[in-house]
């Protein structure tokens, strides 16, 4: 199908590119990468008066590391993650992450404020950022602000972000050496949203487990932090029974819910799954 | 309608200057607007790959991008590698090992292998199914087309 007609308009800056947002509010509609937003649009499932392209705001781009701390601006793309030697040292979980997400075509494009804005609960980038503790920097009429990845997420499709405000970049801090991490989704094809995924951190205090961030994600509304499987790590070496253990606390963690090619049950029975993969993954390669 | 806007885009090098509707796609402005019609449409919602193009000089989906978006870009579509036989041992591998059937997924095809090549010139077969995953094929089942992607990946090592 084709989209119906729709104004355009390209801000140079980042300050013009919120002045034509407060000038239209929810007729106006910012597109990065497009390829979440151009699909919607050639389905007709949004309609905007105009789009705001904010591909030429330069600014928002790049992947900087500075004290302990990675920055991703909004309009990095999927790419740029995928070919940066940075984020393989930095943020590995992401290194991992980036070749599920889409297909190359799409990855040339799609960025990561587009993903985290969208909210896509099968989305790798937003479980990961959640996995990370990251926070999401916004700007908007009133100024800049910070939000952390747990309060960001809202539910489907839904985000903290008001009207008239954007994303201007993604902040969390570098894996140090105390931590693990793993990654594995199962999708019906390379490069299709997940069934279910798992976006694992595990901070290591010599052989005992000191803190655990398993994100779980298209099991429920929105990326899902178990903190019931986390609680069972913790202070615990990373042993087949407690790997067990985790997987069978999920239950209470996780609702997952019917969708087009899977039941709850199959959910829940997918992310157990992925738990015992990830987390035997992560044990063998500490050995 | 009243709110055409004016660009200026290289496609297939040579210099193009048109008025376009801002909802026009890409893939829409190269077949209807330039006559170029070997990149496809199929889905319109980038789940096919048939409308692969490269927009300087990387791989993106014609049908997800706008044609207002490729304004003072360069754009590349099969009949352009075509003509500079940057992808002919691509395509004669394609013909001759039968990874070409109705031909309808080819174009993209052939540019999502050409960026492969391009990255990863020694890819395994595991590689090569991943990367032209974004691309349907409803003829030939694939194996052909792995084959095809292998062999000019070796050929082209010497
Ligand atoms: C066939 C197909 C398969 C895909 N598979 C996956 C997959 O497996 N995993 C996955 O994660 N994604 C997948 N995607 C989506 C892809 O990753 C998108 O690139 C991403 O979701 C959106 O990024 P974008 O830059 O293209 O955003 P756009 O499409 O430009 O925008 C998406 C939404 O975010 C808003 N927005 C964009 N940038 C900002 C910003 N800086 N601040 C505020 N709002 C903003 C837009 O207004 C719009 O509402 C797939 C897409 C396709 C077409
Ligand atoms: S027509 Fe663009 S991906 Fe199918
Ligand atoms: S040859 Fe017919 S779709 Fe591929």
């Amino acid at each position: 199908m084709k989209p119906s007609p729709f104004a355009y308009a390209k801000p140079a800056d980042l300050a013009e590119a919120l002045r034509l947002k407060a000038d239209h509010g929810d007729d106006g509609t910012f597109i990065a990468g497009g390829q979440s937003l151009v699909a919607t649009l050639n389905m007709r499932l949004s309609s905007p008066d105009i789009l705001i392209d904010i591909g030429g705001v330069t600014e928002l781009s790049g992947i900087e590391v500075s004290d302990g701390s990675v920055r991703i601006g909004a309009l990095t793309r999927h790419r740029d993650l995928e070919d940066s030697p940075d984020i393989k040292t930095h943020a590995p979980l992401i290194a991992e992450a980036i070749a599920q997400v889409a297909h190359p075509a799409i990855r040339n494009r799609g960025t990561m404020g587009g993903s985290i804005a969208f909210a896509d609960p099968a989305a790798e980038l937003p479980a990961c950022i959640l996995a990370l503790d990251g926070a999401i920097e916004i700007a908007g009429p009133d100024g800049r602000r910070k939000v952390a990845a747990g309060n960001f997420f809202k539910g489907l499709y839904d985000t903290d972000l008001g009207t008239g405000e954007m994303i201007t970049a993604v902040e969390f801090a570098a894996d140090s050496d105390d931590w693990r991490t793993g990654f594995d989704e199962l999708a019906r094809r390379h490069g299709d949203y997940a069934m279910a995924g798992l976006a694992a951190r595990l901070r290591m205090d010599g052989d005992s487990i000191a803190e655990a961030r398993l994100v779980y994600f298209a099991v429920g509304d929105k990326p899902m932090l178990a903190t019931g499987a986390g609680g069972e790590l913790a202070g615990k070496p990373l042993s087949a029974e407690t790997i067990e253990a985790a997987a069978a606390s999920l239950d209470s963690d996780l609702e997952p819910f019917d969708d087009l090619h899977s039941s709850a049950a199959m959910k829940l029975h997918l992310a157990r799954e992925l738990t015992r993969r990830v987390l035997t993954k992560i044990a063998g390669g500490a050995q | 309608m009243s709110n055409r806007i004016t660009i200026t885009a290289q496609v297939n090098g040579e210099t193009v200057t048109r008025d376009v509707e801002p909802r026009q796609s890409l893939v829409d402005f190269l077949r209807e607007n330039l006559e170029l019609t070997g990149s496809h449409v199929g889905c319109e919602h980038g789940v096919c790959g048939a409308c692969t193009v490269r927009m300087n000089g990387e791989i993106v989906r014609g049908c997800l991008t706008l044609a207002v978006q490729a304004d003072g870009a360069e754009v590349e579509t099969v009949e352009g590698l075509s003509d500079t036989g940057e992808i002919a041992d691509l395509q004669d591998a394609f013909l001759r090992l039968n990874a070409i059937q109705c031909g309808f997924c080819s174009p993209g095809m052939l540019i999502t292998a050409a960026e492969l090549l391009d990255r990863n010139p020694a890819p395994d077969r595991t590689q090569i199914r991943e990367f032209i995953a974004g691309n349907y094929c409803r003829c030939t089942g694939y194996q052909t087309i792995v084959d095809a992607i292998e062999a000019v990946a070796k050929e082209r090592r010497g």
